[in-house]
Parts: C-alpha cells; structure tokens; sequence
C-alpha cells in the first residue's frame, strides 16, 4: 500500500442531508481509500451510509437536501470535490462509472439496450454513430449477449441479462474505477454467481479497480481484496479481507458473521445484532455503535472512540481493539492516509 | 435510427426476422382497426387541403343567386347556401384552413408547453412555482373567453387566430409534461444516465421525453381535435376567419340562420367538424398503443 498507487482516497467525508425533521449525518468523518487493480467491499446495513458516500464520490447527489460538510475526495491525488460540474461529467462515465442496484429500473424503458450502451461512448469519444454502435456490440458480446440483441428493448431481456447490460453500460468506456451499487441483490441465487464471475473476469481483463456495495458476506469473499465495514455513517472496521473475516475485532463486524448461517452445526437459531440501527438525524452520544453491544462500558457511552491500527492496514473503531502484537505494532490514532 | 442494415450485414444467424423501428411502430399501428379507421377520415381531410383546387367542383367564394339555398342534388351533391356557393367545395376549402390551424396551433401548445413543462418539472423550486402560477392564471380562464380576448387584442385573422388557440392550450400540455417529468427525473436510469457523464438537456431529450411521449402524443391529437372546434366556435362568433373564406364554424355561424329552412347548411359542416375531432381522437388512441414498447406483440 503505498501511496503512488493509491487511485482514490476519501479523507474525512462528513455528508449531511437537510431535511425538515432536522440534519441527517448521513455520513461523518469517513476515510477510505481503493488501489489501483484491487476491489474494496463496502459492507452495511441498510441506512449505514453507503450508497450516500459513492453518490458523494460520482457528485450525483441531488444539491439541495444534501451538503458536503468537509473531506477530501482524492482522485489520482486530484479533488472532485473541487471540480466544476463540467470537469466531473468528464469524469464521470469515462474515469469512474458506476453499476446501480437495480436492473429492471436503471435501463430506460424505451430505448434499445445497444442505444444505451452507447451512450456513454457518444458522450465521451468522438467516434461517428456507426462505430459507436459497433463499439456497443462488442461490450455486449464482453458480457456474453449475442451482438443481434443491441436491438432490443430492456422488457425483452431477463434481470440477468439486463444486468449484464447494465454492466456493459458502465464498462463501455474502459473505466478506471468501477463502482458497483449492490449489483446482484436482485438477482437469484445462480445468476448472482454468473455476475460476479463475469465482474471478476472483467476486473482482470481491463485492470478496473472496483468499490462493491453490498450486504452480504459471501460476494466480498468471493470478490473483495479490502474491507470496510460501515455503520450508522462512519467505517468501524477496515481491512485485508483476510483481517476482517479471521481477525475481526470490532463488536459490530463480529455480530454481522454470527448472522450467517453455519452449515456445519446444529444451531437453530441465528444470532441477530439485537435493536435496529439508530436514527441518523438523532445519533447517540459517544460511540455509535454502544447502544447495540453487548461489550459496552460507560466509556462507550460518553467519548468517542478512536481508530486503532491494531495491525498494520487494519483499522478498528473501538476502544476494546486490541492490537494483535502489542509489542511491535504502534497504536494509531488515523486512518489509511 | 434504423439499426438493422447494419448489424444485419454483420450477423450471419438472423433467429427472427428483424424490423426497424418505424416498421415496427406501423406493424402495430396497422393492427388497430380503430385507429385505421381514424386515419383513413385524416387522411381524405388532408388530401381535400392540399388538393382543394382538384376536388373541389366549384369555387367556393363565387356566388349563384339563382341556385341559393339548394338541397343536395346531382349538380351540388351537399347542395348550396344562402348565396347559391356550393357547400361541398365549401367544405373541402375549408378544411384547409382547420387543417392548418390544428396543427400550427398545436405545435405551438407543443413546443411551448414542452418547454415551460420540462424546466417545472426538472429543476422544481421557485421557478417552477413562478411558472406553474402563472400557468395556473392561464387554465383558470375559460379557453373561450381567453381565445376571445386573445384575438380582441391582437385582431382577427388566420395567424392571430392560430396564436390565440396555441396559448390557450399551453397549460395542458405543461401541466402532463411536468407530472410525467417529476416522476421520471427520480428513475434511476435518469442517474445512470448522469453517472455516465451525460448534461441536463441530453438527458431531458434523450431519456425524459421520450417517455413521457405517450400522454403527450394522446393530448396532442385530441388538442388537433378541440382547435379545430375552437377556431370553428371563434368564427361562429365572427372573431376568427372573416366570412368570405370557407371555413367550417364559419358557415355553422351563417347558416344558423337558416336552421328551419336548410338544415343542410349546418349540418355538413357541423359533420365535418365532427368527422376530424373524432379521426384524431381515433388516431391518438392508436398511436399511443403502438408507440409503447411494453406492448408489443
């Protein structure tokens, strides 16, 4: 990890949405960053700020309810945040693209899929019609969809397929980093499979580094190199896939595996994380997280604690973290910077 | 738009036969009786406009003091009026003048409500509040007396008349587009597309309006409809096109004098004017059908 090769690095987000009811700290003090080649999964519950802080990154984010309180989005150690909106519509779609959630509703109804496929080709190369629409053919043949079907309307295709598409949508121009928006939660079982291992391929063919939103364990087992794990707007645990799944330290990500069902014994009952993920427009007090554990102590209640580095690239917000060898590891107060 | 002669080259398995995109619009258009129907009565109203001189046996403006007042007969199949023109030529003339004013005044109403329509509903806020009010004003005020004091103020005539009409059916247009764009603008494909670096207004074309295609289509053909009748009704009240000139509301309006005597002098008109709001509502239906993709097959 070092620092050349760092494509995108967020230091110290804080996104806040202004509503009626009061501010929503949708996302606070947040430090993330992805290399080059690799794939960051970003792990949550629903509410946890995730798909806020990709939307941050992409600046997509309708203006009025939301406000960008401070951070830094560094790309290739430039500020989108800085950017006028003509810079970032450069950006967007040919540097960084994105995969949204849902299949059915992000293809235009009325549009052939090889139109749109070709849209982000037409806004960002100047290439003639033609060529664009050939280009377009052969990003669904990437995909493993005859080139014929450019023709057809997103209703003829099933969700797979339509993911696929959406798929080559986003990689039509070759980007550099790939955010993908829970590309498979609705999808089944089988198809899930298919996708990933069509991004997998992908990922490696055109060398795209990858943030993969998700809620579930098994695709960042599956695909992720790094892990963050996000709750109620700021990053609890991060780390190598391995320090997450094996050396996992804070209470929250510990709670999320016992969630998981284990083939190999008799247990009936899972182990849920008990009570529901606080109310993002009125946060408790100290660490965010207290009103859920089952570790907490007074401390947990009052300050808030902070990132330890309890090995080294593995961050864990809590103060019961325990660096894993105490003797040659220093304690840090930072996040990946 | 059309795609397939190209890939059609490059491929070398058709599965089934591929169709463009228009052929395919006019496949389904075609299975409709209703709207062939409708399209059939549009199209003979438009070939008596553009070849009036033609079919009409008669000149429309010559009088026949002789033959005034006649019941359809061999000579005059509709018969003739109270200054002895024949009132078929009459009628192919005059649609002319409803063609025209249907369509122009509509586009109008198309283009303008549209406009005002998208920017509501896009950006929202104060502008479109300024702007919905102020469309508000407009609906609130009978079509009839705004079109009246339209005309009161700019004068009669064929252009005035055409303007007067457009501006009167702004707000409807405005009030659908917007409805249909506020719902559309938080699709998430309208993200995708902005995720994919594309500007407001190539996505207000590209991705907004072509779906909201079919309300406008549907009220856009009913509109040719209601401005053919709007500008009949500005005439019969001797606000729209002066008498001279053949025009259907017109000849109602003269011919309402002799009601009891000769029927026939409203009548044909009063059914021509029916004839073309109904195969533009036929046509609206039909088209709107077969525009959506939704429901091929």
């Amino acid at each position: 990890m070092s620092q050349q090769e760092k494509l995108l690095e967020i230091k110290n987000l804080t996104v806040h949405y202004a509503t009626v009811d009061g501010t929503v700290r949708a996302v606070e003090n947040l430090n993330l960053s992805v290399d080059a080649g690799q794939t960051l999964g970003l792990v949550g519950e629903t509410g946890a700020g995730k798909t806020t802080t990709v939307k941050t990154i992409m600046r997509i984010l309708p203006v009025p309810p939301s406000i960008i309180k401070n951070g830094e989005i560094l790309y290739k150690g430039e500020d989108l945040l800085k950017k006028s909106q003509k810079e970032m519509r450069s950006i967007r779609g040919e540097k960084i693209s994105m995969i949204f959630q849902d299949p059915m509703t992000s293809l235009n109804p009325v549009l052939t899929v090889g139109d749109q496929i070709k849209e982000a080709i037409e806004l960002h190369t100047k290439v003639n019609k033609r060529k664009a629409f050939e280009l377009a053919g052969d990003m669904l043949e990437t995909v493993g969809i005859k080139r014929d079907r450019a023709n057809d309307y997103p209703h003829q295709f099933s969700g797979g397929m339509k993911q696929r598409v959406v798929i080559a949508m986003a990689l039509a121009c070759n980007p550099e980093l790939l955010i993908a928006d829970e590309p498979t939660t609705a999808l089944d079982v089988t198809i899930q499979a298919q996708v990933l291992e069509l991004m997998k391929r992908l990922k490696v063919q055109y060398n795209t580094s990858m943030i993969m939103i998700t809620h579930d364990l098994g695709i960042v087992a599956e695909i992720c190199d790094y892990v963050a794990i996000m709750y109620a707007g700021e990053v609890v645990e991060y780390g190598t896939r391995e320090d997450v799944f094996l050396r996992a330290q804070h209470p929250y990500t510990k709670g999320l595996f016992t969630c998981i069902p284990d083939m190999y014994s008799d247990d009936n009952r899972l182990i849920p994380i008990r009570g529901l993920m606080p109310d993002p427009s009125n946060l408790p007090s100290g660490c965010k997280f207290h009103t859920r554990c089952d570790y907490k102590c007074e401390r947990c209640e009052k300050e808030e604690p902070s990132v330890v580095e309890v090995s080294s690239g593995h961050y864990v917000k809590c103060f019961f973290a325990l660096p894993q060898n105490v003797a040659s590891s220093k304690v840090s107060v930072k996040m990946p910077v | 738009m059309n795609n397939t002669t190209n890939t059609a080259t490059s491929q070398t398995l058709p599965v089934y036969k591929k169709r463009g995109q228009g052929a395919e619009i006019w496949r389904r258009f075609r299975q409709n009786k209703n709207a062939m129907v409708g399209m059939c009565i549009f199209l003979v109203l438009v070939s008596f406009a553009l070849f009036a001189e033609f079919i009409a046996p008669y000149d429309p403006i010559e009088q026949d003091l002789l033959n005034i007042m006649q019941t359809p007969s061999r000579q005059h199949i509709l018969g003739t009026d109270e200054l002895g023109r024949d009132i078929f030529s009459r009628i192919v003339y005059g649609s002319r003048i409803s063609m025209t004013v249907g369509l122009i005044a509509v586009g109008i109403a198309f283009v303008a409500g549209s406009a005002l329509g998208v920017i509501c509903g896009y950006y929202g806020g104060i502008l479109d509040n300024v702007i919905m009010r102020f469309v508000d004003i407009l609906m609130s005020i009978p079509a009839i007396l705004l079109n009246i004091s339209i005309v009161a103020a700019l004068g009669t005539g064929l252009q005035n008349v055409m303007i007067a009409i457009g501006i009167s059916n702004v707000p409807r247009f405005c009030r659908i587009i917007r409805a249909s764009v506020m719902s559309l603008r938080e699709q998430e494909f309208v993200e995708a597309s902005r995720a994919a670096g594309a500007k407001d207004l190539y996505i207000v074309m590209r991705h907004i309006i072509p779906n909201c295609l079919a309300p406008l289509i549907i009220q856009a053909t009913v509109s040719i409809g209601s401005s053919i009748l709007q500008c009949a009704s500005l005439s019969f009240i001797g606000l729209g096109i002066v008498p001279p000139t053949p025009e259907w509301g017109a000849m109602l309006s003269t011919g309402r004098d002799f009601l009891r005597k000769a029927p026939h002098l409203t009548t044909f008109p009063g059914l021509a004017i029916m004839a073309a709001v109904y195969a533009m509502n036929l046509m609206g239906d039909g088209l709107r059908d077969a525009l959506d993709p939704k429901l091929k097959n």
